[in-house]
């Protein structure tokens, strides 16, 4: 009976380790989220969908490779896709500019949103960048002023909208693909507001802490659903059956979502966005939004 | 008693406007001050004074930074928000000050924005929001960068009730306030000479391995390349409030 119950704590831990970053120390989960080789949105966009269809350009000023976006068939559901790309070899890397987007890949993203909503497709969007470009151009065609609109849009977009961080999670440039009905995490991808290389240069003055400060940031999966930022943590396993569980996360979540009232389901979505937060001496929230909600005719 | 003028190091008297009469350096603004020169005296009426940041990720030291941040400068955060009457016309203002922790956004600064511009939509008053940030506060984790998408959401949420947002972005205004509701107003304003941007000036530089152009990410280049409305200098900030909240009042079409 011993024995039984010993061996049935061993697969507990080892179903644990291998499910879970539990046991694994949030930087290696940071190592993990940035290792080359690791699927991509494009890897996970080609197992999933029938048929994919890329649309590039911003139709303002160019098309950026680090964002991919385009119209998927799954399971005879048009969906929208728009995902970051780091390239999976060094050539595509750079070409890729190592999934650090210009403002035209936002608002490519951003094109490609309001198109989905358009013809009522949802959209689903793989996070996967260590940030925004901090580039020259970058800053000269306002790369700050294309993520906050999409944050702005993408928080009203009439249309179901589902995230997943797929590798790494990094600051405005991730969020800037980021918001919407859900967000999931792979298990072991990242999410931070600064990389724990910058916290650890600007907090910690050093920046050889780099491994102390993933830790004290709480950036793993774990720590993001403890905190209740994303609404579940998708298992690592093979690429095939990650893409696998990928693709049932949508389709469980399409089905609801695709057959709210679109009103509905915008209203919700702001309700989730606008509890995030921890302060103290703050007065109830919710009664003015829901005053605003009323006051509203799209939102009635 | 002379200030001493941090730009052309010379000694200066200043008057209420704060700006350097040798070199035209704008300084920063206390609440009180940048409060006489915008709202009409004895309008303002402060909300959610009290509100406090906690320390949502449990990290060691930012409590005592933040007490220490609040001893400094005397505030309880780095935004002040309120209503007030601008030349008489209703208005919400929410000014933030870079003297709290850099005018970081964490969950109060975030949370207060959010409140100002829903208080706006409510009451149909605009919103006008003084902007001086480093960006998002990182002892907050990611609860600082959620305040980004709370913040903009908002700004979705004036959009749909057509609400107006105007923007006076004072130096500094970069990183998360910038990619958020510092970039969404229906009229963005700045002071002259103020840094604007995404990304500091050093992490640019570190990208490209090159020293910028002069002027990069002033106020000036962000009017040249599109970003802001005007640079309106400090002695016209509020007629030209005035202005454009008279502006963007909504009549009700005419019929018949």
């Amino acid at each position: 009976m011993a024995d039984l119950k010993q061996s049935l704590d061993t697969i507990e831990t080892v179903v644990k380790t291998s499910y879970t970053c539990e046991g694994t120390s949030s930087w290696d989960c940071v190592l993990r989220s940035r290792q080359q080789g690791r699927p991509g949105a494009k890897t996970f966009i080609d197992l999933i969908c029938d048929s994919f269809m890329e649309l590039h350009g911003d139709r303002l000023y160019g098309d950026d490779p680090a964002m991919i976006g385009g119209i998927g068939m799954v399971g005879g559901r048009a969906i929208t896709f728009i995902g970051n790309r780091k390239g999976a070899n060094f050539k595509e890397n750079v070409l890729c500019n190592y999934g650090m987007s210009n403002p035209e890949g936002y608002r490519k993203a951003l094109r490609l949103a309001k198109q989905a909503e358009k013809f009522g497709r949802p959209v689903v969007c793989f996070i996967d960048t260590p940030g925004a470009y901090p580039g020259l151009g970058a800053e000269e065609r306002g790369i700050g002023q294309a993520i906050a609109e999409n944050l702005k849009v993408f928080s009203t977009l009439k249309t179901p909208v589902l995230c997943f961080i797929i590798g790494e999670g990094g600051s405005g440039g991730a969020l800037g693909i980021g918001v919407g009905d859900k967000l999931y995490m792979l298990e072991h991808a990242v999410y931070s507001v600064i990389t724990p290389e910058g916290f650890a240069s600007i907090l910690l003055r050093d920046p050889s802490k780099a491994k102390e400060a993933a830790e004290a940031m709480k950036m793993t999966s774990h720590h993001l659903k403890e905190f209740s930022v994303i609404h579940d943590i998708i298992p690592e396993r093979s690429t095939e059956q990650t893409a696998q569980a990928i693709k049932e996360t949508i389709i469980r979540d399409l089905d609801v979502l695709c057959n709210k009232p679109l009103d509905n389901l915008v209203r919700y979505r702001l309700k989730k966005i606008r509890g995030i937060g921890e302060v103290s001496g703050g007065k109830e929230w919710w009664q003015p939004l829901l005053e605003v909600f009323t006051k509203t005719e799209s939102l009635r | 008693m002379p200030d001493l003028c941090p730009h052309c190091q010379k000694e200066v008297a200043l008057d209420a406007y704060r700006i350097c009469p040798a070199c035209n350096h704008y300084f920063p603004l206390t609440i009180v001050q940048r409060l006489e020169l915008t709202v009409d005296a004895g309008s303002f009426v402060e909300m959610s004074a009290e509100m406090r940041s906690r320390n949502p990720i449990s990290l060691a030291g930012y409590e005592d930074k933040l007490k220490e941040n609040e001893k400094k400068s005397s505030l309880n955060d780095a935004v002040t928000i309120g209503s007030c009457t601008i030349e008489g016309d209703n208005a919400i203002i929410a000014i933030m000050s870079f003297a709290f922790m850099g005018g970081s956004m964490g969950s109060v600064v975030g949370e207060k924005i959010t409140q100002a511009m829903i208080e706006g939509a409510l009451r149909g008053w605009p919103v006008v929001i003084f902007t001086a940030s480093g960006g998002a506060r990182m002892q907050e984790g990611i609860f600082s960068l959620m305040q980004m998408a709370k913040t903009a959401s908002a700004a979705a949420l004036l959009e749909e009730t057509k609400t107006p947002l105007f923007l006076v972005l004072t130096n500094p205004t970069t990183g998360g306030v910038t990619a958020s509701f510092a970039m969404l107003g229906d009229v963005i304003l700045a002071e002259p000479g103020a840094i604007i941007g995404f990304a500091g000036p050093r992490v640019i530089e570190g990208t490209i391995r090159e020293k910028l152009p002069e002027g990069f990410q002033r106020s000036e280049f962000q009017q040249s390349k599109g970003f802001v409305d005007a640079l309106v200098s400090r002695d016209k900030l509020k007629q030209t409030l005035s202005f454009l909240i008279k502006t963007h009042t909504r009549k009700e079409a005419a019929h018949g």
